[in-house]
């Protein structure tokens, strides 16, 4: 990455100064981590849920789907390789404790595996169902889109697949290349009659997961690969679960407000330190975690009180997520906007398999936006 | 006393007819001196589906061709062992399937194949890339995402190209369709060609086979379907994923033969007759080579959650299809243990040479991101959110499979 490395530098010509601040933010419950793009800020269990354990990402999910088994008889976990744990490991000791019968590999056919699932869900049963990475989940498009979405609305509410939950993880992971990378909600965002989450570390996972199988939809459980080791903190031991469509203000600020999910929240967390050490600025981060539906008010409500906003995701610009919430907050915030919605986005390309230092919304990108939208 | 090889370089300026002759009396010359020129094998019996008769179990090999033999699948399993090591030096990123143990696939069906004929496979591809005539360098930068890759670095393990080499596709069963396509191509242009069109174990079950497999048969489409049955679709056992494992059969309508893919010469024969057989207008064909990855899956994989070290060590005393036909070519004098050391000495200096170069080679620029988006770009710049210069959409070069 030599080349890559000489660019950046170039491009940025603050970069070290930059990268000086950066390191100064390992605070106390900061990880810095200088293998990733971004720096895991973790979140802080209510105490309502009661005891916790040091857990990551993976053993968080692998938590949920156990208590999912344990509590639900009509519960089953299938997918690519979930037997043995699945290549994540997030399904490990399940078939073991759970019996084959309800823990158990498909062969390599997502379609299959997807419309599999809303048969087993519409006949009663909860299916939680994994497509092993969220790119190789279009074979099964039609399934999720055409059956799963619009099976209670056709049926005028005489059947459903609401116990469905697909999970897949997705996103950037600093080497996966075209096929291990995409981020692919705002295909399923378009289709109403789907639920999509998109947790940004174990706690959320957990809890949104738990949400997820037990809500009466169909969901899509997006979960960034690049957090299951990476991202590691105190989560509930216990069954909890969090609400849907209902976004975190993960940092309260006044000047800005920066919206994201899944690992990009992390991002937009610093970028919301960098920016008030270097442009006094002070900027208000949410995680949206429901893609669909979204919380608006949450958005809206932030963007009347700092008059500005900038929306980052990994995924291409065009017709990204980040779309429907700028036109949005151009309908709700009009009158309250000081600067047009900024959007931060992976290009209009391919996900690029040696470029992608380049390609995400890096905190780079993100600083530099906060400081056109703040200056506009 | 010439040694063979020279006396094979020498007759290798001749007019056919003269050749022709210099062969006959080289070889009489080589058996009376106890060198042998041909050898015949016994392949194991191939397993027909829907066949009245199949290829024959009786193959023969010249000692060019053995040697020619020898040399790609060694040269195949040396590439593996760089990617393998490049991989772990964390030189190579994104994925990376390793083909060691299926050389013989590979190996067998490309000396069957004509220059109109072509493959596309999926993933596990950088044998056939090196096969297929791109250099071993061009297949390592490509893994390092180096500028000398056969794909400028742009796709990286899974992603290659050449000449009727339709690559290299990373969703699984995806390629199974589009070589159905490739192979009307050819029909309808009258050029005469198959598309082999390889898949594994695990892609088998992927019901756009089926689909492509239908077609096929309704409109006779010369593609012939290899599923390189490695005994593992990913970490799931072909037993455990597929209710028949008897993949030469699964496409019902569609004839079928078994073949022993750690022997290549048996690969060869029934390329040779699946070739035939397609070409004469009787459509598809299916051959199931069963074969075995020393390799897990793909890098992220050790390989030994689903199966036992035992087994692999098993398959690679008893069944490796180098040391197999290694053992084969010694045995009946076609080639001696000094001249195979030669070869491999030659391959271990170019694959080196090459594993150099991949490592020291530089990155493509920036502004090939932007690169290859489009054919004909009607914006002038790719949608982005930069805070440099916009990138601009650009053609890199010109499309190989429309030369």
């Amino acid at each position: 990455m030599a080349a890559s490395s000489k660019l950046m530098h170039k491009v940025f010509k603050d970069a070290s100064q930059f990268l000086k601040v950066g390191c100064r933010l390992q605070a106390q419950n900061v990880i810095c981590r200088h293998a990733s793009h971004f720096t895991y800020f973790k979140d802080e269990p209510l105490k309502e849920f009661g005891d916790t354990s040091k857990t990551n990402m993976f053993q968080a999910i692998n938590s949920a789907m156990d208590i999912a088994l344990d509590t639900d008889s009509s519960a089953v976990v299938f997918g690519e390789d979930v037997a043995f744990g699945g290549v994540f490991r997030c399904s490990m000791g399940l078939q073991e404790k759970h019996g084959k019968d309800r823990v158990f590999n498909s062969p390599l056919c997502e379609q299959g595996i997807v419309a599999f699932g809303i048969g087993l869900s519409v006949a009663g049963s909860t299916a939680i169902s994994e497509i092993q990475f969220a790119d190789y989940i279009f074979p099964a498009f039609d399934q999720i889109v055409n059956e799963a979405a619009k099976f209670r609305y056709r049926s005028g509410n005489l059947s459903n697949c609401g116990s469905l939950t697909i999970r897949a993880p997705c996103s950037a992971v600093g080497h996966g290349g075209l096929y291990h990378s995409q981020s692919p909600e705002a295909y399923f965002a378009h289709t109403p009659g789907l639920k999509i989450v998109i947790p940004r570390g174990p706690y959320k996972a957990k809890g949104l997961l738990l949400s997820c199988i037990r809500d009466k939809d169909p969901c899509l459980f997006f979960e960034p690969k690049i957090l299951y080791r990476t991202a590691e903190e105190e989560v509930p031991v216990n069954d909890y679960t969090l609400p849907l469509g209902k976004a975190d203000i993960v940092k309260a600020g006044s000047d800005i407000t920066l919206v994201g999910w899944g690992t990009q929240v992390h991002v937009l967390l610093e970028v919301a330190k960098l920016a008030e050490e270097q442009f006094n600025v002070s900027c208000e981060v949410i995680d949206i975690v429901s893609i669909l539906p979204w919380d608006k008010n949450t958005v809206c409500e932030s963007v009347k009180k700092t008059g500005r906003v900038m929306i980052a995701h990994e995924a291409p610009l065009t017709n990204g997520f980040g779309a429907e919430i700028a036109a949005t907050i151009q309908e709700e915030c009009f009158l309250y906007l000081e600067s047009p919605v900024k959007r931060v986005t992976g290009f209009d390309t391919p996900f690029p398999l040696i470029f992608e230092p380049f390609y995400i919304p890096s905190k780079w990108r993100c600083l530099q936006a906060v400081k056109e939208t703040v200056h506009y | 006393m010439f040694s063979s090889i020279q006396l094979t370089r020498n007759i290798a300026h001749l007019s056919p007819r003269t050749k022709k002759n210099g062969r006959l009396q080289l070889q009489k010359f080589l058996q009376s001196h106890g060198f042998a020129s041909e050898a015949s094998f016994e392949t194991k019996p191939y397993k027909l589906h829907k066949l009245e008769s199949g290829p024959s179990t009786h193959v023969s090999v010249t000692k060019e061709d053995a040697l020619v033999i020898y040399r790609q699948m060694n040269t195949i399993r040396r590439i593996e062992t760089a990617a393998g090591n490049l991989y772990k030096e964390k030189i190579v990123r994104g994925f990376c399937h390793l083909y060691s143990g299926q050389e013989a696939c590979a190996v067998g069906m490309r000396s069957a194949m004509r220059k109109q004929d072509s493959i596309i496979s999926a993933y596990r591809v950088h044998g056939w890339t090196y096969l297929m005539g791109v250099p071993v360098l061009g297949v390592l930068a490509e893994l390092t995402g180096r500028k000398s890759g056969c794909a400028r670095g742009k796709g990286g393990s899974m992603h290659m190209y050449c000449k009727n080499f339709y690559g290299g596709n990373g969703i699984v069963g995806a390629q199974g369709p589009l070589g159905t396509g490739v192979a009307f191509a050819s029909q309808y242009k009258e050029e005469g060609g198959v598309c082999f069109t390889l898949y594994g174990d695990g892609a088998a079950n992927q019901g756009q086979l089926f689909e492509a497999y239908n077609i096929a048969k309704l409109m006779n489409i010369p593609v012939i379907y290899v599923c390189e049955n490695n005994g593992y679709g990913m970490g799931t056992s072909a037993e455990r994923s597929s209710a028949s494992t008897n993949y030469y059969t699964r496409g019902d309508y569609i004839p079928g033969i078994w073949v022993d893919g750690m022997d290549v010469l048996a690969v060869r024969e029934a390329a040779k007759f699946a070739i035939e057989y397609a070409t004469s207008g009787k459509g598809p064909l299916i051959l199931e080579t069963v074969t075995y990855r020393y390799s897990g899956h793909s890098m992220s994989d050790p390989g030994t959650s689903y199966r036992t070290r035992d087994e692999v060590q098993v398959v690679r005393q008893t069944r490796d299809p180098i040391t197999s036909f290694k053992e084969k070519i010694i045995n009946t004098e076609l080639a001696t243990p000094d001249e195979l050391k030669a070869i491999d000495a030659e391959i271990k200096k170019e694959v080196d040479a090459a594993n150099k170069t991949a490592k020291e080679d530089t990155e493509i620029t920036m502004e090939e991101i932007a690169g290859d988006v489009y054919s004909n770009t009607l914006e002038p710049t790719i949608r982005n959110i930069t805070p440099w210069n916009p990138l601009t959409h650009k053609r890199v070069g010109p499309a190989l499979n429309l030369k």
